[in-house]
């Protein structure tokens, strides 16, 4: 049990000397000993107020299910990165990677294959500007309460599916849940708009995809 | 020029990987305590009546504490345009920066942080942003870096996907802008640049086969200032791409987008 606290205290210890506060004790100790020539009226300000820790970046990963149209639903997982601009607006990069499944036809018709095994590989990435429509505070219970924001997205991005990039929009709405000041929780409904002409004739497909996803500020 | 302009993005870099370090071994559970009695904070003095205190960064949140005139908060963390504080008495709240403007720092100074302004946009070194439009019919996205050596002369990077009916590209272009009023919210620009363009045919046509060319191009375009770090921008280039045919081939691009500079 010793032992243990022991290493705690160390890896605490360790843990402050990598982030620099031993050495600002070291100096503080060293000034304390002498006398100040002058007593200073003011006191010294800290720190510049341009060094306040700024946190207007966002990054974290999701995992979720994706329908893709005519192709099965199947397990997404991916990554996202977002700035926020104003307490209204934010942009974000995302991206993702999901595997789709074999359509009904070719499992009825049991030998046609429209795809090889790589074809069946989707993925996305994309560029959105979100909108923070209801920020507010969400209750869990009576005593428990998070903020929270509702928001709009949609941007443009691109899809490798079947072969080929696809020019595609995406709109769609989450929410971030916020449980701690630099961690936020999200759930999303996205809809993945692309054409898609492998079928027959050209149609645009609607993709929706719900995931929850972590991210941190910085 | 350049090298310190390099050690003011290494300095941004690494002073958010250091406070990235130090919040995750907090949430490992590892130090936190140390941690917490690291942290520097800058302090104010309330000089309002009351500073209101809402539970998040935006105006949505609740005001659920109000410190009183000549009470001392400490500043956090900032958000946005907010303000995370903490009074003596151990209450967290957001305030947003407006009120804040009217507290004074323990030197006596009004409270001033240097919001991103106009004057900062002129003095930009690094800009990243992403774009949207039309290159010879074909929906594209590009996002780009720019560093600038002059105010008035930059060196960008472009990666752009066009997406066509026919035929997909990949495009790489290194440019050289000129801005004509680098210290104006409205600021016109020219560019030329060369680049190598990708092209790979849908797969669903036949008897096709990708190839790589090299391209040049002129272009000219308009940056707006928004807000804060944000930038609006707009801009036209007219491509020509050496091919292995008899011809060139002429494509004409129009996009719009948004940057953001650091």
């Amino acid at each position: 049990m010793e032992s243990r606290l022991l290493v705690l205290l160390l890896t605490a210890v360790a843990a402050a000397s990598l982030t620099g506060c031993g050495r600002h004790r070291a100096i503080e100790t060293a000034d304390a000993d002498r006398p100040p020539v002058i007593e200073p009226e003011l006191e010294r300000r800290q720190i510049d107020p341009a060094d306040i820790d700024t946190e207007d970046f966002e990054v974290g990963v999701f995992a979720g299910q994706l329908s893709v149209e005519d192709f099965g639903v199947s397990t997404v997982v991916g990554a996202r990165f977002a700035y926020h601009i104003t307490e209204a607006f934010f942009v974000e990069a995302a991206g993702g990677k999901s595997d789709t499944e074999p359509t009904s036809f070719e499992r009825l018709s049991g030998a046609a294959q429209l795809l090889t095994e790589s074809e069946r590989e989707y993925s996305y990435y994309n560029v959105s500007i979100g909108y923070n429509l209801l920020p507010g505070e969400s209750f869990i219970g009576r005593n428990r309460a998070f903020n929270s924001s509702l928001y709009l997205i949609g941007g443009v991005g691109n899809t490798r599916f079947a072969g080929d990039d696809r020019f595609t929009l995406n709109f769609g709405m989450g929410l971030r849940l916020l449980p701690l000041d630099w961690l936020a929780v999200h759930a999303d409904v996205r809809d993945h708009l692309f054409d898609l002409d492998i079928l027959g004739h050209e149609k645009t497909t609607h993709n929706l995809e719900a995931h929850v996803g972590v991210t941190f500020f910085f | 020029m350049i090298s310190t302009r390099l050690s003011q993005l290494t300095r941004f870099v690494r002073g958010r990987v250091a406070r990235a370090i130090v919040r995750v071994a907090a949430c490992a559970g590892l130090a936190l305590a140390s941690a917490a009695a690291c942290a520097e904070t800058y302090q104010v003095v309330v000089e309002d009546p009351y500073l209101e205190m809402r539970t998040g960064p935006g105006r949505g949140y609740p005001v659920f504490h109000v410190a009183e005139r000549g009470e001392r908060v400490e500043l956090i963390r900032r958000r946005t345009d907010w303000f995370q504080v903490r009074v003596p008495r151990g209450d967290v709240g957001w305030v947003p920066l407006e009120q804040l403007r009217r507290t004074l720092g323990l030197d006596g100074e009004p409270f001033d942080v240097p919001a991103y302004e106009l004057a900062d946009y002129t003095e930009r070194r690094w800009e990243v942003g992403a774009l949207y439009g039309d290159f010879g019919g074909a929906n594209v996205i590009s996002v780009y870096g720019a560093f600038g050596m002059t105010p008035n002369l930059s060196l960008e990077l472009w990666l752009s996907q066009a997406l066509g009916r026919f035929s997909d590209s990949k495009i790489v272009s290194l440019d050289i802008v000129h801005e004509l009023f680098p210290d104006k919210r409205f600021s016109p620009y020219i560019g030329l640049g060369a680049g190598v363009v990708k092209t790979d045919p849908k797969a669903t046509l036949v008897a096709t086969t990708d190839r790589s060319d090299t391209a040049a191009h002129a272009g000219a375009g308009l940056r707006a200032y928004l807000t804060r770090r944000f930038v609006f921008r707009a801009e036209y280039k007219s491509y020509v791409v050496f091919t292995s045919r008899d011809d060139n081939e002429e494509i004409r691009e129009w996009k719009a987008g948004f940057s953001f500079f650091f």
